[in-house]
């Protein structure tokens, strides 16, 4: 894969990992996630790994992106701390 | 405290970020498993186990307790999820139930449960929370539910040649059902799949696994050894091995998929399973 594309990948994942936890809206911290996965997914597929990335696109990026809206639509949209 | 934290979690990527140059690079073919594991597995997985994939016959066959128990383990998350989250239903609380007259858009707000088929042109049950849903967003997503399943059953019965499998097809099955849920309401996914159903296709799931593995071993062979069904069906090896691997996978895919769209469920309604995202 060009190396351009995979830094530029490499990057979103720490710039999505960081902010994941750092926004104080849980609604966009798990929208974020979700891109965290998918970033995490293109990495793995950058690594030839796709049975790994398939998973990571299907658990990480899908359903648990909507585990975790389901919980916020539960529970509270901001954080306390 | 924060500040504590924050070190320590510092020193920490500063300990990984030092050693991580050790590592063998990506691919290089000098390094130990590239030397030792990788060879064995790619030489040895064909003639052993008759799998073209090589995954696939690690995550079967080479590790197939590893499987067996991950499955167990997602069956046993769902069950947890139950445990946790169900509320049932409790006396002296007041429960409200809306249902919607479709002509006139009047709600009527009922302390008891009425009757209502899903079909009826009058009255219709709504949720609390109830806005005027999109017709486009509900059409299309009821439009890519076939496509999503098919696209599942190709993922979980060609997971010996291609990337995939059951977690991967039962996820997507899962999916299927989520999206149902998400476009309508939760109780047409509950009408489709009820949890008394999904948690017997999860159990069932972690049975057929385990009962694939326990016939082997009633055919002479070790347990998880599909080869051993050979001499009983009267077909080749490799045949035995990839009905053997669908079969398991299978039983993979039945448990993850009624274990996700469970927790979703309880997740989504409070646990109560009435009224969803």
């Amino acid at each position: 894969m060009i190396l351009e594309i995979k830094i530029a990948m490499l990057v979103l994942v720490i710039v999505c990992a960081v902010a994941s936890i750092t926004i104080k809206d849980l609604l966009g911290a798990a929208v974020v996630f979700g891109t965290y996965s998918f970033m995490m997914c293109l990495l793995w597929v950058s690594m030839a790994a796709v049975d790994v990335a398939f998973t990571e696109a299907a658990i990480g990026a899908g359903i648990s992106t909507v585990l975790m809206i389901a919980a916020v639509f539960r529970t509270t949209r901001r954080t306390k701390d | 405290m924060k500040r504590l934290a924050l070190f320590a979690v510092i020193l920490a990527g500063v300990l990984f970020a030092a050693t991580a140059s050790e590592f063998p690079r990506l691919g290089a073919v000098d390094s130990a498993p590239s030397r030792h594991v990788s060879p064995a597995y790619i030489q040895g997985s064909q003639p052993q186990t008759h799998t073209p994939n090589f995954v696939t016959s690690v995550l079967a066959d080479y590790r197939g307790f590893d499987t067996m128990f991950e499955t167990t383990v997602v069956f046993l998350a769902g069950m947890s999820c139950f445990f946790i989250l169900r509320a049932l239903r409790r006396r002296g609380i007041t429960e409200v139930y809306y249902y919607r007259h479709k002509p006139t858009g009047v709600v009527l707000a009922m302390l008891a449960p009425r009757r209502v088929s899903p079909h009826s042109s009058c009255f219709e049950r709504i949720d609390a929370d109830w806005t005027p849903q999109d017709m486009v967003v509900e059409t299309m997503c009821l439009f890519m539910v076939p496509f999503i399943q098919v696209f599942a059953l190709y993922v979980i019965a060609h997971g010996h040649y291609s990337p995939g499998g059951g977690f991967q097809g039962g996820v997507l099955l899962a999916a299927s059902f989520i999206l149902v849920g998400l476009s309508r309401d939760l109780r047409t996914v509950e009408s489709l799949l009820t949890e008394k159903t999904a948690i017997l296709a999860a159990a069932a799931g972690v049975c057929i696994y385990a009962g694939t593995g326990l016939l082997a071993l009633c055919f002479g062979g070790n347990f998880l050894d599909y080869g051993a069904y050979a001499s009983f069906f009267g077909v080749a090896v490799p045949a035995a091995r990839s009905m053997g691997i669908l079969i398991v996978e299978i039983g993979v895919a039945l448990t993850v998929m009624a274990t996700l769209v469970t927790i979703y469920k309880l997740v989504s309604s409070r646990g109560t399973v009435e009224e969803g995202l």
